[in-house]
């Protein structure tokens, strides 16, 4: 196999050729049929994206300007355009600010946090004297692809304030026992916790990766140089492994700005809201209250959150580049 | 010689610390599941079972009707990742090897799709399936996880790799156009397939938000749902919620084990280069 470049793979980096070249076939000219089999293939994604996706993504964005209530009002001609009425009361309904700050503290918190696992456990996981590689890989990633519903049980029993095997452990140590879901201080904490368990497997396998990619050359010049194995992690694996953690960092920021299953199985956002998220909010308007129109822009303030992550991360990806 | 020796021994402590306390919830999961009613709230807690018992397992089916919810899920994860292959292989195909008008204005517009949230869609999608009388069907949770704009990137990614060559060879013989994509195109993508299916059967089996707003009849809860459901109702009955636990995450992580090797690979090729 001899490796390629070419017009349109330009994206794909690579192209994987025969090992003989075969005499060139005169590419064929673009011809109007191949426009027509191209949108057929395209058919069905696009009307299902169209029709299931962006349709309703602009309707969300219509029906945030109206005060509709399935419950009061049963059908949506009966919905009256308010402006920004919504976004106005948003603005002065504390339950909203206190989701917000929730929100952010859930994603400032957790998503370093997260980060600086996947890190450690990728440094461990790559060590050159590490043997069992593929099987340490395996069992920190597993908690990634279980249930989400199901693992927040299970660490609903294990923040148990009496029978749960966390206070056990922090009993045995010394510590006083902790409430963890029914105390507003630590709900948010515990709720972190485990997000972080099972979030980190994740980012350590792109962050694996990303050490691979590294120059094993670069490694043996700083070890002639007489560079100690934290010199060379400062000056070498965490400059050459930034822009992974940089992408590991924000779709991690992404993930957790929409965390919801969490504080509905754990602590059903309580208590007193402590645990409350954007998400959370805008389920329970929209769907325990029925006000649409409410939600909508709730959904809407998500968004703008989301996209100012996004714009950051570009932002901060250009002055990398710089 | 001796610092080496010191190195290696605070390496696997901590890797098989690290390993503990990944494998310790799930561990505590299924002990707990065979765990006699009331003996997984005991103080001090205990590890493990003192007499093995599948007691709450068998009231998972019979009592509660768990089995039902199994079926669902079941049935929407495999449908959903049989139809999203098909859609979103050919949308994914057409993308990379084919040139007309608005192509790369299209990309643009999914690319777009991409950076907003799904929840954003969810209010109007609800809206939709009950004006389409779908609500608390099959229908409404497999529709919307048929096309993925993440799926046909993956895909298109990876047919971008293809050479034209083949396919030109193909339309030489004569053969059509879904021919080509057929018997010629699919055959040598499989192992991107592969990672799209076993990604999409997990995130569809795992998925709570949407079946939660769209299922309000128990018997159409997918496991995540009537699993959240039960705790309202069985909050105190630590083993059988366990054992609930156990039958909803097992299927994924035995999926997981099996086929990682696909999975690992995927994931990891689509997001260093997405």
């Amino acid at each position: 196999m001899t490796l390629v470049g070419s017009r349109d793979e330009r994206d794909a980096g690579v192209v994987l050729a025969p090992e003989r070249p075969a005499p060139r076939v005169p590419r064929l000219p673009v011809r109007p049929e191949h426009a027509r089999a191209a949108w057929l293939f395209l058919l069905p994604a696009l009307l299902l994206i169209g029709i299931f996706f962006f349709l309703p993504i602009a309707a969300a964005f219509l029906l945030s300007f109206t005060d509709f209530d399935i419950y009061a009002m049963g059908d949506v001609a009966n919905a009256r355009f308010v402006g920004f009425g919504n976004y106005a009361r948003l603005l002065a309904e504390p339950d909203f600010w206190l989701a917000l700050r929730n929100t952010f503290y859930f994603a400032a918190v957790s998503g370093p946090l997260a980060v600086g696992v996947s890190l450690g456990a990728a440094l461990l996981v790559n060590a050159r004297a590490t043997r069992f590689k593929a099987f340490f890989r395996t069992v920190y990633f597993a908690p990634f692809v279980t249930t989400l519903v199901a693992v927040a049980i299970v660490w609903r029993y294990l923040y148990h304030p009496r029978y749960g095997l966390l206070n056990y452990g922090l009993q045995a140590l010394g510590f006083q026992p902790i409430d963890w879901l029914g105390n507003p201080r630590w709900a948010m904490p515990a709720i972190i916790l485990m997000a972080v368990w099972k979030n980190f497997g994740y980012n350590m396998l792109i962050l694996i990766a990303g050490l691979q990619n590294i120059p094993g050359e670069l490694y043996e010049a700083a070890e002639l140089d007489g560079a100690g194995p934290v010199r060379r992690f400062w000056h070498i694996t965490l400059p050459m492994l930034a822009p992974t953690l940089l992408f590991v960092a924000v779709i991690t920021m992404i993930g957790f700005l929409q965390v919801f299953a969490e504080p509905y199985v754990m602590t059903a956002g309580g208590p007193l809201r402590a645990t409350t998220t954007m998400v959370l909010y805008m389920y329970e308007e929209g769907f325990r209250w029925w006000r649409m129109g409410y939600a909508a822009a709730i959904a809407f303030v998500l968004f703008l959150v989301i996209l100012g992550a996004t714009v950051l991360q570009l932002r901060l990806g250009r002055e990398r580049a710089r | 010689m001796r610092r080496r020796w010191l190195g290696r021994a605070l390496l696997y402590a901590a890797l098989l610390a690290g390993a503990a306390l990944a494998l310790l919830p799930m561990l505590w999961m299924v002990s707990a599941s065979l765990m006699p009613t009331g003996e997984a709230s005991t103080y001090p807690p205990r590890l493990l079972p003192r007499a093995v018992t599948l007691e709450h397992y068998r009231d998972l089916f019979t009592r509660l009707e768990l089995g039902r919810a199994f079926l669902n899920s079941a049935i929407v994860s495999v449908s959903v990742t049989l139809l999203s292959i098909l859609v979103n292989s050919m949308a994914g195909y057409a993308l990379a090897k084919f040139r007309f008008r608005g192509r790369d204005r299209l990309f643009a517009l999914l690319s777009a799709g991409l950076v907003v949230p799904v929840q954003v869609s969810m209010l109007p999608l609800f809206l939709l399936f009950k004006e389409l009388h779908l609500v608390n069907t099959y229908w409404a949770v497999i529709i919307p996880g048929m096309s993925s704009i993440f799926g046909i990137f993956l895909i298109r990614q990876y047919v971008l790799a293809l050479p034209d060559d083949l396919l030109d060879a193909a339309r030489i013989d004569g053969a059509g156009e879904f021919r080509i994509y057929r018997s010629v195109v699919l055959p040598v993508i499989t192992p991107i397939l592969a990672t799209f299916a076993i990604f999409t059967f997990l995130s569809t089996w795992n998925d709570f938000m949407w079946p939660l707003i769209v299922l309000s009849d128990g018997s159409m809860y997918t496991l995540p749902v009537a699993l959240a459901n039960l705790v309202g109702e069985h909050v105190q009955d630590t083993e059988l919620m366990m054992a609930g636990s156990v039958l909803t995450v097992l299927p994924v992580l035995l999926t997981f084990l099996f086929l990682q090797r696909y999975y690992i690979q995927g994931l990891t090729a689509g997001s260093l280069k997405g």
